[in-house]
């Protein structure tokens, strides 16, 4: 109690000399130590952020379908039939990096609470996740606790985790990356915001009690580097308790579908601090808090403490004297804590009380809203380059055995199926699901109605790095696209923003140059960004993370029962390449793994041909032309091909069911692909190579399969969309030629089995 | 002339997952219906079938099933299959059930030590169980698993009993319905996906039916076969003492 609030303690606390002044300004001379704490953390990066609100601001936030965009704690999006999607993703990297079970666990169970704080029943989990490479052990240990941390609380809750993607690029071996993406189902007429009114109101504090865990994360772990200290910033990882966390679902719901709160918020990110004054500035009232009264797991607890505890499972709410003895009878049922701890008040000022001792006394708005705003002056980095690489035989010789070189990319951690990962989660759980993990997005129908929702996020860090503009653009689009080989329509983005230290002038100009990036993309396909997050400081020892805006975007069907996967179907059926863009080294998977090398300038989404691609392509799916699609993205055409053909053994299409075959080993058939390239100049761009033609990345690319007799109602719809027939769904094997001239022949099993390959790299 | 629905009860244990699904399951069958058992209480509502959800009741802090196994509902879940009430425990119900002495064996954590979700193959060994009598002797029913501690095990004497008095009712198979290497997803003995009691009227599981029973989704409509099977003998056994 006796604590200074001097300028050391607040530069301890994270703040800096300015702001510090800044905040003796506000108050009026010397805060009290109570206040010192509950301004580092709400003016910290995580919680204000002051280096990135200037920027964000060039994002589309609103459209018909939009009833909540950025500011809440989750967008909100109309999906028709009064039923909306609220939908946010949020990082928990440095946790994660710290403690990657418990990490990535709360991660979920933050992430979770934003969406049902709105009063959205949780309905689909994706996860994003990046780590160094998987030949260093300490790796292998963060991607196995990062996963089971997130099987362990997601699947407790009963939330289908239905996909989401890996990484591993030696950028983020310091610095691991876990995005949790959520989303839930809403009636439209039922949304809660969390926005405190009624003077005299109760603050009722729910769930958990507040314990030491999580102090300072925000500011400690989340707003500055790592360093040789990363061991030690171990207690600033919460512990999560998914049990307490499925009852308050279950409670809170009630609460909101009684209309028994007036409002309600999650305590996250510096707890019981951001949450009571977010409210507060919102509302434009004041809150008296009094921190004494709240349960505490350990007694001696000290005011500041307990108003930035990150103990997770807790939410607050807003509710009227006749609310009361219906929101106690609901917690008790469900065994859950719930306490009055103040009250709403004319003040507009974040009071907190302590055995009738005022702690604090801040301006709630100020506090909020009055961060400080950074703008650090850009800097284009010196390792950018304008002009693609020169693919000549001395720099990148071409291999010998093109079927080997498939192999090789189809067995890459990065290309490999991520069923190890994704085996570990509840994926079906809600009985919505339509598709598994493993094709190009997660989709789910909306019980009681012919309606549904699909989800897919994406990004490519490393073509991010060499442009950030051209990499974050593409990451829309290839988002929009595995949405559209579905069948949904995209209509909304949510965003990961992970950067490393906005202070430096090259890493602000990533920033910049990914917002722009994803603006443009998102104005193009029609996509707003509803909610999101930017997690800067992902840095270790001072090197970057690859620039990695993630984009998660949610689609819509009127009818989900057109949905389509990417297998292979039927033998006969006629393989079609929509797009017609060149095969590109730069960036590109087969740069990395032939030859080792991350260099070059990678191509530039055309969005007009890339809007105009996903709308033919939906229209062929929706007149139910299409039996199969599928995204060409890392490893190209030829690593696309396989995945259909892999996916058509494993996943049981018509005549090639066996399902489980990959398991048993016994399996009737795979299906195959007989294709052929056509002229190397129009797949393989001016180097005119075979292995650009088969391997090389390029934006805008979709393989689809269609009976033969569908063939010309395909034609009619695709009309002036450039695409051509590359051969037919065979068996067995996968033969590529060009013009007529063989390139490699490889037996899908053997696909399959270089496909299925992690677990080994994992042992 | 139709009869009478047959009244369902999905018990709720907090941290039960699945009884939503089981709940959803049951009301896509025209001739059921279906309602909702809280933990606290000790009333079955005069329900002719109770199904125990599955789900992380209590957490699993303990041991899978341990705590729930003392619910106020419980006592009575126990004397209605004691009375020869018709019992189905999925996933965490079947732990349950074990833990409540109503099932023997015991479920121990996958061989994997992680939780797999996972479509299996699942042999019907015996149709003479009111949860499998729509079922053909030896069919398959694909379904997912889902679960941390899904391994069966039980001791060779009880196992011994159990083989000669037909409880096993489940077994992991491949798609041809052979006991292969690699079907048999967390080590279970005896690829034991099922069982049922001397009696007959108490049934665990660890697959989900209740996630199998429309053809449009994900997971497929084998587990109908399951819940059409527990129909149908409430409403033969109805016929019989009408």
């Amino acid at each position: 109690m006796n604590r200074r609030a001097t300028l050391e303690a607040a530069i301890k606390l994270g703040l800096t000399a300015d702001e510090y002044a800044h905040i003796c300004k506000i108050q009026g001379g010397e805060p009290t130590y109570v206040e010192l704490a509950i301004y580092s953390l709400m003016w910290s990066e995580h919680c204000s952020y002051k280096h990135s609100r200037p920027i964000l601001g060039r994002f589309p936030t609103s459209g018909p379908r939009i009833l909540q965009g950025p500011g809440e704690n989750a967008g909100i999006i109309d999906v028709g039939d009064g039923w909306a999607v609220a939908m946010k993703v949020e990082s928990h990297n440095h946790p994660s990096a710290v403690e990657p079970f418990q990490g990535a666990a709360t991660g979920v169970g933050g992430i979770v609470r934003d969406i049902f704080t709105m009063g959205a029943r949780p309905c689909v989990s994706m996860d994003s996740l990046r780590f160094g490479e998987l030949t260093e052990p300490r790796q292998r240990f963060l991607l196995d606790g990062v996963v089971g941390g997130i099987a362990h609380y997601g699947n407790c809750l009963g939330i289908p985790t239905i996909g989401g993607e890996i990484y591993f690029e030696p950028s983020y071996a310091g610095n691991c990356l876990v995005n949790a993406m959520s989303a839930g189902m809403i009636r439209t007429d039922n949304i809660v915001r969390a926005i405190a009114s009624g003077v005299g109101n109760h603050v009722v504090l729910i769930g958990s009690k507040t314990g030491r865990d999580g102090i300072g994360g925000a500011s400690v772990l989340a707003s500055q580097e790592f360093d040789e200290t990363l061991e030690e910033k171990r207690p600033s990882v919460q512990v999560g308790d998914p049990f307490t966390e499925k009852k308050l679902i279950e409670a809170c719901l009630e609460l909101i579908h009684r209309h028994l709160v007036v409002s309600m918020q999650d305590l996250g990110a510096a707890g019981l601090t951001s949450s009571s004054s977010e409210m507060s500035s919102k509302g434009h009232v004041g809150l008296d808090i009094h921190a004494d009264r709240i349960p505490l797991r350990e007694a001696d607890m000290e005011p500041w403490e307990i108003m930035i505890s990150e103990s997770q499972e807790r939410m607050l709410a807003i509710v009227t004297d006749e609310q009361l003895a219906d929101v106690r009878e609901v917690c008790e049922r469900w065994d859950l804590d719930c306490t009055v701890i103040g009250e709403v008040t004319d003040s507009k000022m974040l009071r907190i009380w302590w055995h009738g001792e005022r702690v604090a006394n801040i301006p709630a708005r100020r506090l909020a809203d009055e961060s400080p705003v950074i703008r650090t002056p850009s800097v284009k980095p010196s390792y950018i380059v304008d002009e693609p690489v020169a693919v000549d035989d001395t720099g990148y010789p071409q291999p010998a055995d093109l079927g080997a070189a498939l192999t090789q990319l189809l067995a890459a951690p990065n290309i490999a199926s991520k069923r190890w990962a994704w085996e570990q989660y509840d994926y079906i759980v809600q009985a919505n699901t339509m598709q598994i993990p493993g094709s190009d997005a997660a989709v789910l129908r909306i019980k009681d109605t012919a309606r549904g929702i699909a989800f897919s996020n994406d990004c490519n860090g490393r073509h991010c790095y060499l442009d950030p503009y051209r990499g974050a653009k593409a990451a829309v689009a290839e988002a929009a696209r595995n949405l559209a080989c579905a069948g949904a329509l995209p209509v909304a983005v949510t965003d990961c923003l992970n950067f490393g230290n906005p202070e430096k002038g090259e890493i602000y100009w990533q920033f910049e140059q990914a917002v722009e990036g994803i603006a443009e993309a998102c104005e193009a396909l029609g996509t707003p960004v509803v909610s999101g997050n930017v997690s800067f400081y992902n840095e270790s020892f001072g090197q970057a993370i690859y620039p990695t805006p993630m984009i998660g975007m949610l689609g819509v069907y009127d009818d989900v029962s057109v949905h389509i996967d990417d297998a292979f179907k039927d033998e006969g059926d006629v393989i079609v390449l929509l797009g017609a863009e060149a095969g590109w080294m730069d960036g590109s998977e087969y740069q990395k793994i032939a030859y080792g090398k991350v260099e070059g300038r990678v191509p530039d989404v055309d969005l007009q041909l890339e809007v105009e691609l996903q709308h033919k392509l939906r229209a062929a799916i929706e007149a139910r032309l299409l039996k199969s699609a599928h995204d060409c993205a890392e490893g190209g055409l030829a690593v696309a091909l396989a995945e259909c053909c892999i996916a058509g053994g494993s996943t049981g299409g018509a005549q090639f069911a066996d399902p489980e075959a990959p398991r048993s080993g016994r399996h009737g058939r795979w299906p195959g692909a007989d294709v052929d390239l056509g002229s190397a100049a129009s797949v393989a761009g001016a180097a005119g190579r075979p292995d650009l033609a088969l391997f090389g990345e390029a934006p805008t690319r979709v393989i689809v399969t269609v009976a033969a007799e569908l063939l010309g109602p395909l034609d009619e719809v695709l009309g002036g969309l450039p695409h051509r027939v590359l051969g037919r769904v065979t068996g067995a094997d996968m033969r590529c030629t060009m013009e007529g001239e063989e390139l490699f022949t490889v037996a899908v099993s053997e696909l399959h089995s270089a496909y299925e390959s992690l677990p080994q790299r994992l042992a | 002339m139709s009869s009478a629905p047959v009244r369902f009860g999905v018990v709720v244990f907090p941290g039960s997952n699945c009884d939503a699904d089981a709940y959803h399951a049951v009301s896509t069958f025209p001739d059921a219906g279906v309602q909702y058992l809280w933990h606290k209480d000790t009333d079955l509502k005069d329900v002719q079938a109770v199904i125990l959800p599955g789900g992380f009741s209590y957490g699993d802090y303990l041991r899978c099933g341990a705590i729930a196994r003392f619910s106020p509902i419980m006592q009575s879940v126990i004397d209605f299959a004691e009375g020869g009430g018709l019992v189905m425990g999925i996933c965490n119900g079947f732990q349950t059930l074990v833990e409540a002495g109503l099932l023997p064996g015991a479920l121990i954590r996958n061989t994997g030590l992680k939780f797999v979700c996972r479509y299996v193959n699942l042999r019907v060994e015996t149709t003479d169980t009111p949860f499998t009598g729509a079922c053909e002797p030896g069919e398959l029913l694909r379904i997912v698993v889902k679960h941390n501690d899904g391994n069966y095990t039980v001791d060779p004497e009880t196992l011994a009993h159990m083989k000669a008095d037909d409880q096993i009712v489940l077994r992991y198979a491949d798609a041809a319905g052979e006991r292969v290497e690699g079907a048999n997803p967390n080590g279970a003995l005896d690829d034991i996906a099922g069982v049922c009691n001397a009696a007959r009227n108490v049934f665990g599981m660890m697959p989900h039916p209740e996630n199998s029973v429309e053809a449009g989704l994900a997971g497929g409509a084998d587990g109908r076969r399951l819940f059409q099977s527990l129909i149908d003998s409430v409403l033969r056994t109805a016929e019989v003492t009408s």
